[in-house]
């Protein structure tokens, strides 16, 4: 993410939408990386918290192709520390949503079934909620 | 003691997976003088909130079990306005879109133009959502816990785990969002000893337990469990079942990535109230898939 990106109208259009549809104030965020520290998830991550938010801000589109933001579970932990206010479980949750929407799935149902005796139902319908479109 | 009756949403996995859960908490809550009453009819909370701004379909199934109570309040069938949840997840999310309702003039009226349609009353936003453990600090206060333990916890090390929902977002959550004191003052209540995990808070893996990612659950339930032994934990109580099942049945998958694993007992924090309590048999310990009895026994408590 090292040099100098030129910000078009297309970039532009691309944060706007994910602030509309998140309702959080991207452009707060001034890149401390509290959010990454406090993920419990940034370790398998392919890109931090803070450059979702990096790329959200100056409107890159390829943040969507990130695994990312599908790693996201919304625990919240950095949205309870972040010193600006950004809820960024809610900026994840747009960027998902932005794909669900057009019928890309993350997990196919046939996969889950699978050879397990019991599961809870709360994480069946949290996976389908979270994964499906 | 106070007598009340107080309106209660089990949510799907109470009646499911987690029936153990459940059970217990209505033996509890009887020593404790509390009846609670299920709604008549209810339905999935959707388990996860829904974030997005635009989309207010996902709040609808919440706002209707919150039509519910009030139906039940205006019947006076009920002490006060509190809905009681336990499960984590239900807590959130109810507790979530009640909020939202009551800020979002759209939301409302659209929400309520639909369950009109749908035949059900407006919802006036009057219910009050509150976690057991609230109504176990707030309402009944640890010191009167006490007086009802009859089993000596005192040998037994216990590590308190919150997770996610029943602590965040801040405005959400029960207690502190880092430094939550309400499980630990129930184990101290009850006569065990508190173990500090500093992996209370950390995120178990939620619904990555299922699908390709299953490896994500293991090393996290691996450091939670770990982390509490390290301190010294015999073993964890959460309120959770996804957590719950998550930290329990999935150690089983540790132990086949991790041969030396060693298997720690996890309890819904309700079994630990009826060990203590004296109902051993309503605790339903023989669900949980690492079984406590052994430690129990070991440790003298039955």
């Amino acid at each position: 993410m090292v040099g100098v990106f030129k910000i078009k109208k297309k970039n532009n259009d691309f944060t706007a939408k994910v602030m509309e549809l998140s309702g959080e104030n991207i452009n707060l965020c001034e890149q401390c990386g509290i959010c990454t520290t406090s993920c419990p998830m940034a370790d398998d991550m392919d890109i931090t918290p803070s450059q979702i938010m990096h790329l959200v801000k100056i409107g890159d589109e390829s943040v969507l192709q990130t695994e990312a933001i599908w790693f996201c579970a919304s625990c919240y932990s950095c949205t309870v520390r972040c010193p600006r206010g950004i809820d960024l479980s809610k900026v994840t949750e747009a960027l998902r949503a932005m794909l669900l929407r057009k019928g890309i799935n993350k997990v196919e149902l046939e996969d889950i079934g699978e050879k397990e005796k019991e599961i809870p139902t709360i994480a069946l319908v949290s996976i389908s909620r979270k994964f499906t479109g | 003691m106070i007598k009340m009756r107080l309106s209660y949403y089990p949510g799907c996995t109470l009646k499911q997976y987690a029936k153990n859960f459940e059970k217990s908490t209505l033996v509890t809550a009887e020593i404790l003088g509390i009846e609670l009453v299920e709604l008549p009819r209810w339905n999935c909370c959707g388990a996860v909130a829904s974030l997005t701004s635009d989309n207010l379909m996902y709040h609808i199934g919440a706002v209707r079990n919150l039509v519910r109570v009030e139906n039940m309040i205006f019947a006076g069938e009920i002490s006060d306005n509190r809905l009681v949840t336990l499960c984590s997840m239900c807590f959130n999310v109810l507790k979530r879109s009640n909020k939202r309702f009551r800020e979002d003039d759209d939301m409302r009226e659209r929400i309520n133009m639909y369950l009109e349609r749908d035949g059900e009353n407006r919802y006036g936003g009057g219910v009050e959502v509150v976690h057991f453990l609230e109504i176990l600090r707030d309402e009944i206060g640890f010191e009167n816990i006490k007086k009802k333990v009859v089993k000596n916890l005192g040998n037994l090390k216990i590590s308190p785990y919150y997770g996610c929902t029943l602590l965040r977002p801040r405005e959400i959550g029960i207690d502190d969002p880092e430094e939550p004191k309400i499980m630990e003052n129930l184990v101290t209540a009850l006569g065990g000893k508190v173990v500090e995990n500093p992996y209370k808070k950390f995120c178990c893996g939620n619904y990555y337990t299922l699908g390709k990612n299953k490896k994500i659950v293991v090393e996290r339930t691996r450091k939670i469990i770990e982390a509490a032994r390290k301190f010294g934990a015999d073993l964890i109580i959460t309120s959770c079942p996804l957590c719950q099942f998550n930290l329990d049945r999935r150690q089983e998958l540790v132990k086949e990535y991790y041969p030396k694993f060693k298997y720690m007992p996890v309890l819904y924090f309700t079994q630990l109230m009826a060990i203590a309590f004296g109902s051993i048999e309503e605790a339903g310990l023989e669900d949980n898939f690492v079984n406590p009895i052994d430690l129990l026994k070991d440790k003298g408590v039955i």
